[in-house]
């Protein structure tokens, strides 16, 4: 009797603790779950109420009604945007900038990358570092310099570049190139030093060797060091509104907020409408090919 | 197929010899091991014979020709690689076939020689598969089959067994084998595993710092290490060196250990160490199985004396016993019966038929 | 140029001086600094002369034609505008990236605290803050601090709080600017930090459990010395960015309400390319290299030191 009586709350003690620690962790969880929520809301709110805001009549805007609701919902917005040449214009530019940019970017970075990280030469691990120190120079300290120089640029050659949408194809690549060159040299430094030593033994040439064995090793990081360049171009900002003024040479992210706000009359419908097509395609892209966007966006911060 | 053969070959790092020196006369369809412990330029050497390092000084010949100018691929050789090396990107055809489509091959050709080589290698069913979907084992079959359907002059291994797991080296060294009779290409193979070097090799060279300690068969190196150092590299556990002195008193030689202890040496030893005596200190060399339990009746050379165990190790067919002689740690070979214990006392017997006597100054066996 | 210096080694051959093993290596060199070298001509054309070109026109006068040394600094140090521009600067970067960093970091122990399958899905809408284009968010965020139909002011006039002037009275324009700068950078904090978190080996948690460490403690001794270099680099990365920005100020506030929210970027760019005075515009820019050049050394220090560590 005595005995079962001191077993029995010993027990119940022991499993109460076991209890206590598993329902701790419920709770972290829940407490997780709930703070990511909120946080999630405060992160998606810009998005979605660009969405939402598109998805109104002007007039609708304009009411007291609940801002947070769409009572008519209607794609007049959509169909005026893509019926319109100057947006179809802006969204032209960017696309040719972006894509041209991002070639551009390759052909420069990936053979510099096979040359800095595979074929030493003279001063090449001071470029490597260069390269990086360059990467952190950033658009606003070389916006002014870069105008005069176009300018004076003009006056010896009459070549006019300021206004022209391809002087962003000169200005752009040098904020892709020094990133995708960094984390290119990173990608093919993990490449072990047998595979090329196996390729030369196969008789293949240092061409073939990086055309045949590091680009596609290296896949993955092209593919984010793509990506990057891409949404680089995609979004920048400064260089096109300091460096053309023209509709027709506008790209994307000026076009909207130059173009759209005319005056005081903020047609907000379109302006989210134009902002939410111009957000679409790095979307789109991070959509599908997230993992390697991230591994993009954490290659930065390891050494190459 | 060809034979290799390095002339005084040196590698120079920056005023730093890696490699000093290495003549080297390797016959065609010879399974050579060079064999060292790490950063004795074994594997300088071997990249020096591929191409992939330059050669500072000396001469590399395969089939007769100087090959110092002569880039990797048109040495007609072919290398196995430690991590293997394969593509990761390509199947284990491609990867195989990948040396005969730069050299622009006919596909039929191709197919035959990546099909006979996955035969050989019992790979057929892995043709289509990716490396990442293989098996430590299956990589180095591929590796090797990367290297068989070349067809090269000379085979080149660099370390290819390290990075599988105990087990599957020895399966591995048994294929290489089979293998290397069935194509009988000459073969340079580099190892730091003296057991791989020994089950292998036609012949085995043993290098430290730079230079070739000793050439020979393995049963040579085994039974008559010329260095102290290939004595102490080849065998496991490794060969007992005790301090002592060679004495003569009325023309009988012993060797004295300690001042209690001094071992007679055997008539069929006594001719050659005739006149070394007292001829400073020197070193005892005995392998752990010529220190046995003494029995009632002692073979001849063999030497009883008492030892103090301080270690036992069972490995069950036999016991390792430890035990202290003149600062030096002994390690013997006895009957798992023998009643070796710990802290006890066990009458063994030294095999001196088997001894090998060094100069400590010069490191050389006498 | 490529074509001489091969056909040079061709020539070469003949003589044999050399091995031609060594020849090859002296060769790839030489196509490797070709290769390299379209690079060489951006970083030096269009980063390195534009700097140093950038300093050349600070010492100019608007016109351009005149030298005055260092007239257009004495100039704005005269001008109290230009103290506002530093201080509102520093509080920008300062304070956006020390919130960016702790909501970046407690995100990231959010996303890693939950089952790891529902990970990918989390971190995906966490980070879509920073995959739109700036230009592109703030502009729903002018939206949704337009003085007539904020719908931020929507919601809080139901609960009871006045409307707030988000962009209109100058302590709150700084507070959203700041805001709209957290909200784009925490999300690349917490990318970073989460990747930091799952590096960490999850014996030496078990190793600290047994030692009888409580959570905070595991924090304290192992997580945070384990992301040290993480935090430190994403930080200074951040500090550059943050204070070099332009779009995030330029769009809400264009740099007012009465200048009040100007900071380095926005503020040459309304002196130098609005208002035509580039010297006085490259000046002001300038302004911003000694604290980029120290948060560059720091972070390449650090990411030396990672480099050697992994």
């Amino acid at each position: 009797m005595a005995d079962t009586a001191i077993a029995a709350p010993a027990q119940r003690v022991r499993r109460r603790k076991y209890g206590s620690m598993s329902r701790d962790r419920t709770w972290a969880l829940r407490w997780s779950y709930f703070f990511l929520t909120l946080f999630v809301i405060f992160f998606l709110l810009p998005p979605v109420y660009m969405l939402i805001t598109s998805l109104k009549t002007s007039a609708e805007i304009s009411t007291a009604a609940n801002p947070w609701w769409v009572f008519n919902p209607t794609l007049e917005n959509y169909r005026e945007l893509v019926t319109s040449p100057q947006y179809l214009g802006y969204f032209r530019n960017s696309v040719l900038v972006s894509v041209i940019v991002v070639a551009v970017t390759m052909l420069i970075s990936v053979p510099a990358a096979f040359a800095l990280s595979r074929m030493k030469f003279w001063g090449s691990a001071t470029l490597a570092t260069g390269v990086f120190l360059t990467y952190l120079v950033p658009d606003t300290l070389l916006f002014i310099p870069l105008f005069k120089m176009f300018a004076t640029f003009a006056d010896w050659t009459g070549i006019q570049l300021i206004n022209r949408w391809y002087v962003l194809l000169i200005v752009y690549p040098t904020l892709t190139v020094p990133f995708c060159t960094w984390i290119m040299i990173g990608y093919f430094a993990s490449i072990p030093k047998e595979l090329d030593e196996a390729a030369l033994i196969d008789g293949a040439g240092w061409l073939q060797t990086l055309t045949k064995v590091f680009i596609p090793v290296a896949l993955p990081g092209l593919i984010a060091a793509t990506i990057f360049a891409f949404t680089v171009s995609w979004a920048q900002f400064l260089y096109p509104l300091a460096f053309t003024t023209s509709t027709e040479q506008l790209v994307l992210p000026v076009g909207i907020i130059t173009s759209l706000i005319k005056g005081d009359v903020f047609n907000w419908g379109q302006i989210m409408t134009g902002a939410l097509l111009g957000a679409a395609p790095p979307l789109i892209i991070y959509a599908f090919l997230m993992d390697y966007y991230i591994a993009g966006l954490t290659a930065g911060a390891t050494k190459g | 197929m060809a034979e290799v053969r390095l002339r005084k070959v040196v590698k120079r790092f920056d005023d730093v010899e890696a490699v000093r020196g290495i003549d080297l006369d390797i016959a065609d369809h010879e399974f050579v091991v060079l064999v060292g412990p790490s950063g004795c330029g074994k594997s300088t050497t071997l990249r020096m014979v591929a191409g992939l390092e330059d050669i500072s000084d000396g001469e590399v010949l395969i089939g007769g020709d100087v090959v110092n100018d002569v880039p990797p691929k048109d040495r007609d050789i072919a290398m196995v690689f430690q991590n293997y090396a394969l593509y990761p990107h390509m199947t284990v055809f491609q990867n195989m076939s990948f040396g005969l489509r730069l050299k622009h091959y006919p596909k039929a050709e191709i197919k035959k020689r990546v099909d006979e080589a996955a035969r050989i290698l019992d790979i057929a069913e892995l043709l289509d598969r990716k490396p990442k979907q293989l098996s430590g084992g299956q990589r180095q079959r591929v590796a090797m089959g990367r290297a068989i359907v070349r067809n090269p002059k000379v085979f080149l291994f660099d370390e290819p067994l390290s990075n599988l797991d105990a087990k599957l080296r020895v399966a591995m060294r048994t294929e290489i084998k089979k293998v290397h009779q069935q194509v009988r290409t000459t073969t340079i193979y580099v190892t730091h595993d003296q057991v791989e070097a020994m089950t292998l090799a036609d012949r085995v060279v043993v290098m430290n710092n730079g230079r070739i300690e000793q050439i020979g068969t393995p049963n040579q190196l085994y039974h008559t290490p010329e260095t102290r150092f290939v004595a102490g590299f080849i065998g496991s556990p490794a060969m007992n060196f005790i301090p002592c002195q060679l004495e003569e008193r009325a023309g009988a030689l012993s060797i004295r250990l300690t001042d209690s202890l001094a071992f007679p040496v055997p008539e069929a030893k006594a001719s050659r160490y005739r006149g070394r005596a007292a001829n400073g200190s020197m070193l005892l060399g005995l392998r752990p199985e010529h220190i046995t339990e003494a029995h009632g009746h002692l073979e001849p050379g063999a030497v009883p004396f008492e030892a103090r165990l301080e270690v036992t190790e069972p490995m069950g067919m036999e016991t390792l016993v430890y035990f202290g002689v003149n600062g030096a740690q002994v390690c013997g070979r006895v009957n798992p019966n023998s009643g070796a214990r710990e802290g006890a006392a066990l009458r063994l017997a030294a095999n001196l038929n088997n001894m090998h006597l060094i100069d400590e100054a010069t490191g050389r066996v006498i | 140029m490529v074509d001489a210096t091969l056909s040079q080694v061709e020539v070469a051959r003949p003589a044999g001086k050399r091995s031609s093993l060594r020849r090859t290596i002296e060769r790839k060199s030489t196509i490797a600094f070709f290769m390299a070298l379209p690079l060489i001509v951006l970083i030096t054309l269009l980063v390195v002369y534009p700097a140093l070109y950038s300093m050349h026109l600070a010492t100019l006068n608007k016109s351009m034609e005149r030298f005055v040394g260092f007239g257009n600094f004495l100039f704005l140090f005269k001008r109290e505008t230009f103290w506002k521009v530093v201080q509102q600067s520093c509080i920008f970067a300062i304070t956006a990236v020390v919130f960016k960093a702790i909501i970046g970091f407690v995100v990231a122990h959010f996303v890693h605290n939950i089952p790891a399958k529902g990970q990918r899905k989390w971190r995906g809408m966490l980070l879509v803050p920073w995959v739109i284009p700036p230009a592109m968010s703030c502009l729903a965020w002018l939206w949704l601090f337009d003085p007539s139909y904020s719908a931020f002011n929507w919601v809080l006039g139901h609960l009871g709080i006045g409307p707030i002037p988000w962009t209109g009275d100058a302590h709150w324009a700084r507070f959203s600017v700041i805001l709209v700068n957290i909200w784009i950078g925490a999300p690349f904090f917490m990318i970073m930090y989460l990747a930091a978190l799952k590096s960490v080996p999850d014996q030496l948690y078990e190793a600290a459990a047994i030692d009888g460490a409580n959570w905070w403690q595991r924090t304290c001794y192992i997580t945070l010395p384990m992301m040290r270099n993480i935090i430190a680099i994403t930080a200074l990365f951040s500090l550059i960015v943050t204070f070099a920005n332009f779009d995030i100020v330029q769009i809400l506030t264009a740099g007012g309400p009465i200048d009040m929210t100007h900071v380095f970027a926005t503020w040459s760019f309304r002196l130098g390319i609005q208002g035509n005075d580039i010297p006085l515009g490259a000046a002001v820019s300038l302004f911003m290299v000694p604290i980029l050049a120290v948060a560059a050394i720091f972070i390449l220090r650090d990411i030396t030191r990672r480099g050697s560590e992994v």
